[in-house]
């Protein structure tokens, strides 16, 4: 019966990565559905943080701790590869949201607002106004 | 002291637009940074020329960034085929700056200008890092520093057109996320091998063999560069982002950009999985394949229909990236060939024709076809330009871009997919389509009365005639970018069948 459903054991020993899939899901879904700009940029950062947990999380190591050499030659580390990598995609991270805040702030002072649907319907008009101009 | 600049090319590839780039922000004036900014590409572009030369019999260049051996350390690695991007992307920007010069001093004002020569500085940093790094997490940097400053770049055409700034935002939300997917997919790869450089990776993924997070690593690769190179679906950001930014920096990113992406899909397929890795083969016969095809129609389809002259320039594009991936999913020595040729064709070719909508935009005041009425008669030498570049996206021979059709045909044949071969010859068809309407409008039609227009300044005629130019003699001496790619196309084959069997 066990078997015919899932593997109990499989889904909680890779609880991580399901709680990956989640927030990686909830932020995709923020930057699709969501029509408010800044909005938007939370989800692509909720997005981009969960990617970040997967790699922490994927140099974890049972009973590792901290990789910082002590004087114990028994002491197991972590892998402190992906976390460095992280340091640096954080880094990116924070640099397109800067840049993406930013255009978002110009926006709101050449449209006037922040909402997609409104933008598109004055991006409609400008299109309509050239069409006439001929 | 030559010796020691010869050993550090790699190196200064990168570093020497990467430096210049914080002085050109501080210098304070147009013309100041624009002389910098000239003077280092030069720089670039020579370095880049030395490292083809070097790697011309097939050697291979392994740099070590700060001295750190690879695999732990970043190793930059110039083989045959990267050498040929690099001098690709650093050549178009030789190209593309002395016209800059005027279409941006028209375009953009004079206290931003400093801080736009910057952001191109790190765009072509981003590219060229991009294309020369042999280490998996640093292409995803290098990425994000070209992809960053696309989007400032893209932004500054919000002093002619403020869509520009919704573009750059549409562009920046498709392309974080598709960085953010090149980034899982390289976590998974770390996962599977516990390594990142390329070479590295490509041995212990044949000893590791095949297992579902490879292939889901390989998806995500494959889904985070599609959006980077707009992969058919996954295009939208494209047209916009195009078509509002400024005349140079279209020319440029449509040249470069999407080509380097490219550059980075043949390297994970062909260096990373292999040559005969099973899954990733299926998935660019039942996939990619399609929907090149796919693109190569509907994106021509709806160019026909644009009343934007780089509109429609920017839907052929998004076709003409069909024939590279079409190329590369046909999985043979001649189709990877055939889409190495069209990697540097459509470069100059399309480098060419934004540099003449970036001329009628200077001249007339507008890239919307119904107002160039005429202009061939006003502009007889920019006109003549386009009609070259033109006649060379078409792909009639004498041009750069028959020569790429040719082997792309060729291919289909050998497989003996002839209905493939006559699809492509079809989508040219399309091709003849959109051009000749512009050329009808600008020759044949009357111009409206009052209107005065003026040939475009010799700075920017004479770089635009310059890629015409190329677009013509590498299509008649073809042997030249032909041998490079064969060697590209084989060394890269010849990689992945060593490591499999």
């Amino acid at each position: 019966m066990e078997e015919l459903l899932f593997d109990l054991g499989f889904v909680l020993t890779h609880y991580n990565y399901w709680m990956f899939v989640v927030l990686m899901m909830t932020g995709l879904y923020i930057t699709v559905s969501y029509g408010n700009l800044v909005k938007k940029i939370v989800g692509l950062n909720i997005f981009q943080t969960a990617v970040f947990l997967f790699y922490v999380s994927t140099g974890k190591i049972v009973g590792g701790t901290a990789p910082i050499l002590t004087d114990d030659p028994d002491a197991v580390y972590s892998n402190p590869l992906p976390h460095v990598l992280i340091l640096t995609a954080i880094v990116v991270g924070i640099a397109t949201t800067a840049l993406a805040l930013a255009l978002v702030v110009r926006i709101r002072e050449t449209y006037g607002t922040v909402e997609e649907d409104e933008i598109i319907a004055l991006e409609h008009e400008m299109d309509a106004a050239i069409g006439g101009e001929r | 002291m030559l010796a020691m600049i010869e050993a550090n090319l790699p190196a200064l590839q990168v570093v020497l637009p990467m430096l210049a780039a914080p002085i050109c922000a501080v210098l304070g004036r147009g013309t100041r940074s624009w002389t910098l900014t000239m003077a280092v590409v030069v720089l670039t572009f020579a370095v880049s020329v030395s490292l083809f030369i070097a790697t011309l019999d097939g050697a291979t260049i392994s740099y070590r960034m700060g001295n750190w051996a690879p695999p732990f350390g970043i190793e930059y690695r110039v083989d045959i085929l990267n050498a040929f991007v690099l001098m690709v992307v650093s050549g178009i920007a030789l190209f593309i700056l002395p016209y800059a010069r005027a279409s941006i001093a028209f375009e953009i004002s004079e206290e931003r200008q400093p801080l736009f020569y910057s952001a191109f500085l790190l765009c072509l940093t981003g590219l060229l890092g991009v294309t020369i790094t042999g280490d998996a997490f640093n292409i995803f940097v290098f990425l994000e520093i070209s992809s960053l400053s696309t989007y400032a770049l893209i932004a500054t055409g919000a002093e002619r057109n403020k869509r520009a700034l919704t573009a750059a935002y549409n562009y920046l939300i498709m392309g974080t996320v598709g960085a953010t997917f090149f980034v899982i997919g390289i976590g998974m790869l770390y996962m599977v091998t516990g390594t990142l450089n390329l070479a590295d990776l490509a041995q212990r993924i044949v000893e590791h063999g095949d297992s579902s997070t490879l292939r889901m690593g390989f998806v995500f690769i494959l889904i985070g560069v599609g959006l980077k190179l707009a992969m058919f679906p996954l295009h939208l950001w494209l047209p916009n982002a195009y078509s509002f930014a400024p005349s140079a920096v279209t020319a440029f990113i449509a040249a470069t950009a999407t080509k380097v992406a490219i550059y980075v899909l043949l390297r994970f397929m062909f260096t990373v999985f292999g040559f005969d890795y099973d899954f990733q083969a299926a998935t660019l016969r039942h996939v990619v394949l399609p929907l090149a095809i796919v693109a190569m129609f509907a994106a021509s389809i709806v160019a026909v229909f644009q009343d934007d002259l780089k509109r429609m320039l920017a839907y052929s594009s998004i076709a003409q990236v069909g024939y590279m991936l079409l190329g590369l999913a046909l999985l043979s020595h001649t189709g990877l060939m055939a889409s190495v040729i069209h990697l540097f064709n459509h470069a100059v070719t399309k480098g060419a024709l934004f540099m003449v909508a970036g001329c009628y935009i200077f001249a007339a005041g507008t890239s919307s076809i119904s107002g160039l009425r005429g202009i061939g008669r006003d502009m007889p030498w920019t006109t003549a330009a386009f009609v070259t570049a033109g006649l060379s996206l078409i792909g009639l021979p004498l041009t750069v871009g028959f020569v790429s059709k040719w082997y792309l045909v060729l291919a289909a044949l050998e497989l003996n997919w002839w209905p493939v071969a006559l699809l492509i010859m079809a989508s040219s068809l399309l091709a003849i389509v959109y051009i000749w309407r512009v050329v009808e409008t600008a020759y044949l039609q009357p111009s409206p009365e009052g209107v005065v227009r003026k040939e475009a300044p010799l700075w920017m005629l004479l770089p635009t005639w310059g890629l015409a130019a190329l677009s013509v003699f590498f299509g008649t001496y073809a042997a030249l970018t032909t041998a490079a790619a064969s060697r590209a196309a084989t060394a890269l084959i010849s990689a992945s069948n060593m490591l499999w069997q």
